[in-house]
């Protein structure tokens, strides 16, 4: 008998849980997500992933608290322009003939960044740009870069690439500091510690930040003045940054960065050397251009007006600033993404979040959920594009089935994607792509009800034989937990009504027969 | 008018009282009410879990069959639920171009301008915001995602109830936001549902009111099979079903005896 509990302990893994527990419980706050070998895709489906975050209550009361402040930042922000609507319009339009001229705009920035002193390198995929950009730090002998906030370098894990190389990157957006110190991953594409509250983040500053004051409160003000004390020393020493961009001027050569904290103008200006990794989706035409996103993009992030700093810098100038700059352009499944007419809005995304503030699904479930950095009603377009995962094999091909299809994302986002559209279109492509083979239960529902769904007198005949199931509902008229597949995950909250004793149909047709 | 009823799959076999209460209420106001018999279901759910080519049947058969509208033999198309209303606005003409058969995309698009949610029909079309109607309960009013936001049919239901005699109307914290069935969704993300569900469900039951009141009974099966389950004491019912009923006539759903909740 103990034996079989002991092999059983072994099973479950047990003792994991309860090690993971006392960790827990010693460090003041959860473990976050560990650091996946792919960060686009983590491994786990959508729905396993969801079961396992829904538990988790405290994240669950942050996620919920936070996402409804910035909504009604948001909200106040957007009431107040009077053209919103045209500048949405004017947003999608310059982003969907970016992406149509691409070839030719792209040669134009090329040129425009080698022209000004920059210099252009070009990365196919993850792993181009990461050699890239650990070949320009090598010759440069450092040990330590600095880190403006970034999605591209999230995307291809550049972090964990240039530790393996002995190289440490710091993170100097606070958020992304939280997370970084807690060895977690982001679980949002702006607010990237979204998923904790105060009390978590000075457990994590004193358990990880070796520099950290004693007797800190957690008050915003002490926790933000102990990361600032903590990052000017690595500001002063670096001689090498890192950033990603919010946007490229094809015409210009320039490019910019939109933050609130004032870390990234102090990577953009202090070290020697530069180093841009950008997704080729971030180009715009001209300078003019910017007056439509320096409006859409803040509002649309963090609900302000105009975020605190706005960095605009071109190649390089002697004597001021890095004296040496790098532009790694980037594709990673971009253009695939380009080759499908209905997908292809989703490169209009200016990655301001605003699809995950409103989206029910994600307030409940939060970023890690969605098992990819890019989470939300954009991950779950945006992901299985990037990878072309549509096999069902694949965990990544859940993510557009992770939507109820409120429509609430399109209406938010800035630029006008049509994200419940694509979802379903994804959802056709996924259904065609595992076509053949052993049906599931769904091509087999699908098939039967497209077959009665589509005739008035198959439907006469289905309504009918629906009227037995009526003594199942009992005189209450509710019929509770059904144990079939499907059936039981949708009873295990819900009662079921008793079927009518007439379908419409034949109440239609009687009183037809009165007449 | 002439009005011919799209009763949808699930109002037809399932719940019958919205239908039902559709032509009571047209009826009641003057217009004649037509319920072509070869329709069936118009292929949302097939389309939004992406079975496009399953959805073409039902797409075929919904054009054919109320084609007739286009040939002025009836007026306008009704539907008693907001996110079939946007299927057929949004979907239909969609799938059928993907799927290559133009004639289909031509013809449901054409359609899509004759057919119209309840409130929509009764309010923009109509022109009616008081239809006689008598229902004295205290009432809150769940605004389903699709109806607002596909088939955007504005603040017509609110405007409606505002003029129903005897009606106390509570408005619901956060009505915009999604119940969480989103038709598969429910099935395919079921914790995820549960847990939207929850919400939806803290809102109504924090308002006091003893009737939720929707647009669309796919909504309203979640949220009242919620609200049975949980023993809440707050009943569901159809926007058609309060606006159907006047004093001297209240309205009693005729062959349905049941209701969820
Ligand atoms: S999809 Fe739209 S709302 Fe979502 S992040 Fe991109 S631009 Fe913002």
């Amino acid at each position: 008998m103990t034996s079989t509990i002991e092999n059983l302990a072994k099973k479950l893994k047990i003792r994991d849980w309860a090690e993971k527990d006392i960790e827990a419980s010693e460090l003041g706050w959860y473990p976050g997500h560990e650091q996946p070998e792919d960060p686009l895709r983590w491994g786990q489906r959508f729905p396993d992933g969801a079961k396992e975050t829904l538990q988790n209550t405290q994240m669950r009361r942050n996620l919920g608290y936070a996402t409804d402040k910035i909504r009604t930042k948001r909200n106040t922000r957007v009431d107040e322009m009077p053209d919103w609507e045209a500048l949405r319009e004017a947003g999608s339009n310059i982003k969907r003939n970016t992406v149509a001229r691409w070839p030719e705009l792209l040669e134009q920035f090329e040129a425009n960044v080698t022209a000004r002193g920059g210099i252009v390198h070009w990365a196919r995929d993850a792993k181009e740009a990461n050699e890239i950009a650990y070949s320009i730090i090598k010759q440069k002998q450092v040990d330590e870069v600095v880190k403006v906030k970034s999605m591209a370098t999230q995307e291809i894990n550049l972090n964990e690439y240039l530790s393996e190389r002995g190289v440490q990157a710091w993170e100097t957006d606070l958020a992304e500091m939280i997370v970084q110190l807690a060895d977690d991953m982001p679980s949002h594409i702006v607010v990237p510690a979204i998923h904790r509250n105060r009390a978590e983040v000075k457990a994590i500053f004193e358990a990880r930040m070796g520099d950290a004051p004693e007797n800190m409160g957690n008050e915003p003000r002490e926790l933000a003045m102990a990361a600032r004390a903590h990052l000017r020393k690595k500001f002063l020493s670096a001689k090498v940054a890192i950033s990603g961009a919010n946007m490229g001027i094809a015409e210009s050569g320039t490019l910019a960065i939109f933050e609130s904290e004032g870390n990234g103008r102090m990577c953009l200006t202090l070290p020697e050397t530069l180093i841009t990794i950008m997704g080729i989706e971030k180009l715009v035409p001209s300078y003019e251009d910017i007056e439509v996103f320096s409006q859409l993009l803040p509002r649309s992030a963090t609900g302000e007006r105009m975020n605190p700093y706005t960095s605009f810098w071109t190649g390089v100038t002697p004597g001021d600033g890095p004296q040496e700059f790098h532009l790694i352009l980037m594709d990673n499944g971009r253009t695939d993404v380009l080759a499908d007419p209905v997908g292809r809005e989703t490169l209009k995304c200016i990655r301001c979040g605003a699809c995950m503030n409103i989206c029910p699904v994600y307030r409940h479930v939060g970023g890690h959920a969605y098992n990819s950095v890019y989470p939300g009603p954009i991950g779950a377009i945006l992901t299985p594009q990037l990878l072309g995962s549509f096999d069902h094999n694949d965990p990544a091909s859940t993510l557009p089935f992770a939507s109820s299809l409120c429509g609430a994302c399109y209406d938010a986002c800035p630029v006008k994607i049509d994200i419940p559209t694509i979802l379903v279109h994804l959802r056709h492509r996924y259904t065609e792509a595992n076509r053949g083979g052993v049906p599931s239960i769904w091509d087999v529902g699908m098939g039967a009800t497209s077959k009665i769904m589509g005739k008035g007198k198959a439907m006469e005949v289905a309504g009918k034989a629906l009227h037995p199931a009526r003594v199942i509902g009992g005189p209450r008229r509710r019929i509770g937990h059904i144990p079939l597949p499907l059936a039981k995950d949708w009873t295990f909250v819900r009662d079921v009504p008793a079927p009518p004793a007439q379908s419409f149909r034949e109440w239609w047709n009687d009183r037809e027969g009165e007449k | 008018m002439r009005i011919a009823l799209f009763a949808t799959c699930i109002s037809d076999v399932m719940f019958p009282q919205a239908a039902e209460a559709t032509v009571h209420l047209l009826e009641r106001l003057g217009h004649e009410v037509v319920f072509p018999e070869d329709q069936g279901c118009c292929g949302q759910m097939h389309t939004n879990t992406g079975y496009y080519p399953e959805a073409m049947p039902l797409i075929r058969n919904h054009v054919k069959t109320f084609a007739p509208v286009l040939d002025g033999e009836w007026d306008a198309i009704v539907v008693p639920s907001g996110s079939c209303t946007g299927s057929l606005r949004h979907q239909a003409e969609l799938v059928a171009r993907d799927q290559g058969e133009e004639q289909v995309a031509a013809y449901a698009a054409e359609l899509a301008k004759k057919t119209y949610d309840l409130p929509e029909l009764l309010v923009n079309v109509l022109g009616l915001e008081d239809v006689g109607a008598y229902f004295p309960h205290r009432v809150t009013y769940h605004t389903t995602c699709h109806s607002l936001r596909i088939a955007r049919i504005g603040d017509t239901p609110i405007r409606l109830l505002n003029h129903v005699d005897g009606l106390d109307f509570v408005p619901l914290p956060e009505a915009d936001v999604c119940c969480g069935f989103g038709g598969t969704f429910s099935l395919k993300n079921p914790e995820t549902s549960a847990a939207m569900l929850s919400d939806k469900m803290a809102n109504i039951v924090s308002t006091g009111a003893e009737i939720v009141v929707a647009g669309d009974y796919s909504c309203l099966m979640n949220i009242g099979g919620g609200l049975s389950r949980t023993r809440s004491g707050v009943r569901s019912m159809h926007l058609a079903e309060v606006l159907a009923g006047t004093k001297e006539e209240p309205w009693t759903a005729p062959a349905t005896t049941t209701k969820v909740g």
